[in-house]
């Protein structure tokens, strides 16, 4: 009896919780993510378009400084050999110096050269975009989420979710609207529905068919979007297969010594009552 | 509690080493031979759960320090670093946050497990308050560690925690400027708590063998609640309890292995993934979920010194419990009432967890107040006034009689046979 009360009091807790905790804006949909559950992996070919993406369009405005080159050929990551990444890092000018005579000098970017700021510093990007910063990029997808609630938040143990930051980087860029009739915003601002308070400083970056991908998938804002969520999950965090890999390992491991230590266990303890 | 001067090591230049330092005595006294009640449920492995996740903590420490950059312009990055350019960076980082969360679970339990079976009463006090002090130097230590990598919530939650001493009367302002070394939370600040941070996880050590050690000389307590009579009571520490620990341990590393591997930003905020930035305030500042409880008291009251007066009462009335709590029964196994008012209490904590979460407004500032001032009345009221009025169930006999009478194992004749005979050598 004490129990079912204990049982009944718990879930009335996490039933009322959603009901008070939705007063944020929508929450961002849920999109099947290759590299999402125990068992997911990255698709290289998502993770390359999502690249293309990045490059010809947000890298004009977003640095990514955590990434360097020689990342791009990482195992677990968009499987470009060395050498490839080696050609795309060429493609790249960087500052380098200074030199014997003490100036500052242009190179052909290596492997070992991270990627380009937009601009030379924080000062420099905020001028271009009316004192408004567009943040770096290569931890996004870890920064940014959205409020489950208790139950879902709950379920979210158990279906090993936590994709909700590449949820949000998805809607965000699909969610531009026009804004509501009765709001009237300042040129330098647009309507997204997933943005907090709605009014972003990020004019629409996709349309259809401004990337020309080379595979055949689809040129469509959806695509691009899911595309450069999916790289931006990929540099935020790198290592996600080599975690699921070595933790499925280790759950076996675990598992089989567990059991031998329970009859381990009970072979001990069978004659303590006798 | 047992003497250990009558184990003798089998090889010779051990019995030569022993003769000049008895460590091996005084281990095969305390991990071998020591009597433990044969009667101990899963509630008991977690004081050795929290052990070994004291050693997790230290060891990954250890080694994230070698990688990391205490600087403001730094911190951020080196983490970032670790991640991504350490060899198994990623897999040391994560240890180490969600090892911090399942520290706190395993602590919680067996907090809640001491109340249940009334694990603080005489001749436990000492063990019990060496523990409440455990807890707040664990407090203290996870606080300034989730400082370090400098994110929004680091800073944020430094801002806000040191900022409650400026609730002190007269002298408040010029503690925080101390603390801060400078007037905000900055480099000065980051640099201490490293410090702070390092040097903390070695006084709980040392903490830990005095509570230890308080624990050998009282004896363990028992789900019953009765003190040990005889030596059918008890059953030798190897390999009984070590088998039941280690079992206990692996089970509590499968979930611990299920936040690391699997979902290991799940107790983390998506803020301290965005550098420190002193000029924008976050929506919402909330702590680490094992704060939670503690940050609803603080936010309950509505002034700043009574919050901060409250939320250290928290915890400091945990320190009375012994003599708060009027009953001659310790476990809440024959406490009728206790017992009820126990699950009530849980609920509350987990309750005040939940509000401690979301925004100080509305329903849930009341509902706060409410909980906050149940928490204390638990402990102030409830628990002084049971003792009086409770009528508690009739106690076993002794240890080996409740376990036997709950198996039904036959001859209770053949119980003295199973132990060793040297175990209180």
């Amino acid at each position: 009896m004490r129990k079912l009360t204990i049982a009944l009091a718990l879930l009335a807790v996490i039933a009322a919780a959603p009901a008070i905790a939705a007063e944020a804006g929508p929450r961002p949909e849920r999109q099947s993510w290759s590299f999402a559950g125990p068992f997911g992996l990255y698709d290289r070919a998502q993770l390359q378009r999502g690249f293309q993406v990045y490059r010809e369009v947000c890298a004009q405005c977003h640095a990514l400084k955590y990434i360097a080159f020689r990342h791009l050929a990482q195992p677990g990551g968009p499987g470009f050999s060395e050498a490839q990444a080696r050609v795309i890092a060429a493609e790249y000018q960087i500052s380098d110096g200074p030199d014997d005579t003490g100036d500052m000098f242009q190179r052909a970017g290596r492997l070992s050269d991270r990627f380009p700021p937009p601009a030379p510093n924080e000062q420099a990007l905020r001028a271009r975009f009316g004192g408004a910063l567009p943040p770096e990029l290569s931890i996004i997808t870890k920064a940014r989420g959205y409020e489950v609630g208790l139950p879902g938040g709950l379920l979210d143990f158990f279906r090993q979710y936590q994709e909700h930051g590449v949820d949000y980087l998805y809607a965000l860029l699909t969610g531009y609207e026009n804004p509501p009739a009765d709001v009237k915003l300042p040129a330098t601002l647009f309507w997204n529905k997933y943005f907090p308070g709605h009014q972003t400083a990020m004019r629409k970056p996709l349309t259809d068919g401004l990337v020309e991908y080379s595979d055949g998938s689809p040129q469509t804002v959806a695509q691009y979007s899911r595309d450069v969520a999916a790289f931006l999950a990929w540099t935020a965090e790198p290592h996600l297969e080599a975690r699921k890999r070595i933790g499925f390992q280790v759950m076996i491991f675990l598992v089989v010594f567990a059991g031998l230590l329970y009859f381990t266990k009970k072979k001990v303890w069978s004659d303590a009552h006798a | 509690m047992s003497g250990h001067g009558d184990f003798q090591p089998q090889n010779k230049y051990l019995q030569w080493f022993e003769r000049r330092l008895p460590v091996l005595g005084l281990m095969h006294s305390s991990f071998v031979a020591y009597p433990t009640p044969r009667n101990l449920n899963y509630w008991w492995t977690f004081g050795g759960i929290l052990t070994v996740m004291l050693m997790v903590q230290i060891v990954s420490g250890v080694v994230l320090v070698m990688h990391f950059t205490p600087t403001a312009a730094g911190a951020f990055d080196s983490v970032e670093h670790i991640m991504r350019d350490v060899n198994y960076g990623w897999l040391l980082r994560y240890i180490h946050a969600n090892g911090g969360s399942m520290f706190f679970l395993a602590v919680y339990i067996h907090i809640f497990r001491g109340l249940y079976y009334g694990s603080y009463k005489e001749p436990r006090e000492v063990l019990w308050i060496l523990g409440v002090i455990l807890f707040l130097l664990m407090m203290a230590t996870a606080f300034m560690g989730y400082v370090l990598p400098w994110g929004q919530m680091s800073f944020w939650a430094a801002t806000v925690i040191t900022n409650l001493f400026s609730a002190i009367p007269l002298v408040g302002q010029s503690i925080v400027t101390w603390l801060w070394g400078g007037y905000a939370v900055d480099e000065p600040t980051l640099m201490r708590f490293f410090s702070l941070h390092y040097l903390l996880p070695f006084v709980i050590f040392g903490v830990v063998l005095l509570h230890v050690w308080a624990l050998h000389v009282v004896g363990q307590n028992n789900p019953t609640g009765i003190d040990v009579k005889s030596d059918k009571d008890t059953v030798p520490f190897t390999p009984y309890a070590t088998a039941k620990d280690n079992f206990a341990l692996i089970c509590f590393f499968i979930l611990f292995a299920w936040f690391v591997f699997y979902i290991p930003n799940y107790l983390g905020h998506p803020d301290n993934y965005i550098p420190a930035n002193p000029l924008q305030t976050p929506p919402h500042i909330v702590p680490e979920w094992y704060f939670l409880p503690f940050y609803a008291i603080l936010r309950a009251i509505p002034s700043k010194l009574g919050g901060v007066v409250a939320m250290f009462a928290s915890i400091a009335v945990l320190v009375f419990v012994p003599w708060l709590d009027t009953s001659k029964v310790r476990s809440a196994r024959y406490r009728p009432l206790y017992k009820q008012f126990f699950w009530i209490l849980l609920l509350t904590c987990i309750g005040l967890g939940y509000l401690g979460s979301k925004p100080p407004e509305g329903i849930y500032v009341i509902s706060a107040r409410i909980l906050t001032a149940y928490y204390f009345l638990h402990f102030l009221v409830i628990l002084p006034l049971l003792g009086f009025i409770e009528n508690p169930k009739p106690l076993p006999a002794s240890i080996s009689e409740s376990v036997l009478k709950k198996t039904k194992g036959g001859a209770p004749a053949a119980a003295g046979a199973v132990r060793s005979p040297d175990r209180n050598g």
